[in-house]
């Protein structure tokens, strides 16, 4: 795809966008949000919620981020939905997609314990903060802050390169000590790849930052684990993925108790979304088969770049 | 068994973690999907009437939660008999089946004499913990 074809994917995806605001319905409802959602009945709400996230379930899958980076941005732009429900709601979202994955990753032996549990202890205790912080501050400054960090996953979406397999001449000493290895068999060739990992303070360090940001947003925070892993510290790409979604059911368990035990939990809300975007997921994946993931990746990204927007003219204009 | 195809298994612990999971998500995710049905149904009376959610998901959490006579943190347990505070008790399995994953691995781990995976694992637990006990408060806005 050429890069004016990116461009003008992005663009097409924002006035998708936009068209979406302009619907009556949506637009009112974000727009003056206690009296225009109350004028329509109750059950409209949950049916759009679970539209809306099957079909974020199915773009997360083929455009390769997780539902939990696309929920919050995009209901919170679109729906009339506070902000603290919909950070309650994107955390128990993004925790039942990694719940529902990390068992069969962990037995794989994909997601390895052993390299997610001190980088858990770090990001989980971070995201306590996190959401401590985005609970305190006046919800304006977290809809900018929201904005900014929405607009910056996009930039790393768009520039952040992987490697299959990094190269780690040595294990450096903590890792050596805390006995971060492993091995496996790669499927598609039957390679059997022994890893280990270096840079870990460096790596463990950003974790820091890592976890303040799925806390105070309600993120699930794959697309900054996964580079993390892998580009820094060395983990091959897969034992990096896996590692990331087994971990965000780790970190997303810490912050969503708080947001939990704050009242920040609907269960109008909460529900729906959570059965869409898994059932989204479920058949996103099939469909993996048959569509163009390139194409669905800039239409997320160009979604995505919209809602980073919004949410800064949200805490900005109000 | 050689050693090849060993080193390829996953370790005891996180083969016993994944067991876990597995169950406690399954158990929480159809408990989920239950309450939700007895809640919009209208088997069990909800404390908010359905009709007037609307009316209120616009408010901040401490507006929220004033305007509807609501307490935060576990005061739900005393409120479970409502159809939209049963939805609760299996959004918290669901929150909560990390923390006994953790537990559940110390042993495994002390056995083996990996006493500083056994004190990551203690110390998450205990994180995990003090996170769902609620004794963390927020500020308000």
């Amino acid at each position: 795809m050429t890069r004016s074809a990116k461009l003008a994917l992005i663009v097409g995806a924002c006035l998708l966008a936009v068209l979406l605001m302009d619907h009556p319905v949506l637009a009112e409802a974000a727009g003056a949000a206690g009296q225009t959602s109350s004028q329509y009945p109750w059950w409209l709400w949950p049916v759009l919620l679970f539209v809306v996230t099957f079909v974020m379930g199915v773009a997360a899958v083929l455009g390769g981020g997780g539902g939990g980076v696309l929920f919050v941005p995009i209901i919170s732009g679109f729906f009339p939905f506070h902000l603290d429900f919909v950070r309650g709601a994107g955390l128990l979202v993004a925790l039942a997609g990694a719940l529902a994955a990390g068992p069969g990753l962990l037995k794989m032996n994909l997601a390895s314990l052993r390299l997610a549990m001190p980088v858990a202890l770090i990001a989980s205790t971070f995201s306590i903060i996190g959401a401590m912080i985005g609970l305190a501050l006046p919800t304006k400054y977290v809809q900018i802050a929201l904005g900014v960090t929405i607009l910056g996953i996009c930039v790393l979406m768009l520039t952040a390169k992987k490697s299959e397999l990094p190269d780690v001449p040595r294990a450096d000493r903590l890792s050596s000590i805390l006995g971060i290895y492993g091995v496996y068999q790669e499927a598609t060739t039957g390679q059997i790849i022994d890893w280990k990992i270096h840079r870990t303070w460096q790596g463990l360090v950003l974790f820091v930052a890592i976890g303040i940001m799925a806390g105070m947003f309600g993120l699930g925070a794959g697309w900054a684990n996964v580079p993390v892993l892998n580009l820094l510290m060395g983990a091959p790409l897969k034992i990096s993925v896996a590692t990331s979604k087994f971990l965000l059911s780790i970190t997303d368990t810490s912050a969503a108790w708080i947001y939990m035990n704050n009242g920040c939990v609907i269960p109008l809300i909460v529900v729906p979304s959570l059965v869409g975007i898994m059932l989204g997921s479920f058949v996103g994946v099939r469909l993996l088969k048959v569509a163009k993931p390139t194409l669905v990746r800039w239409i997320v990204i160009g979604m995505l770049v919209f809602a980073g927007l919004k949410a800064l003219q949200k805490g900005i204009f109000g | 068994m050689d050693e090849l195809e060993k080193s390829l298994q996953a370790r005891p612990e996180q083969i016993l973690y994944a067991n876990l999971l597995e169950k406690g998500m399954l158990f929480g995710l159809i408990l989920v999907l239950a309450t939700y049905i007895v809640y919009l149904t209208g088997l069990l009376k909800p404390y908010i009437p359905l009709e007037e959610v609307p009316g209120c998901w616009h408010m901040s959490v401490d507006k929220y939660l004033d305007h509807c006579r609501i307490h935060a943190g576990w005061a739900w347990l005393g409120m479970v008999g409502y159809g939209d505070f049963l939805n609760f008790i299996g959004i918290a399995l669901l929150a909560g089946i990390t923390i006994m994953c953790f537990a559940a691995i110390i042993p495994v781990l002390w056995k083996q004499n990996d006493k500083l995976y056994a004190l990551f694992a203690l110390l998450e637990a205990v994180i995990l913990g003090v996170a769902a006990s609620g004794i963390l408060g927020a500020g308000g806005h």
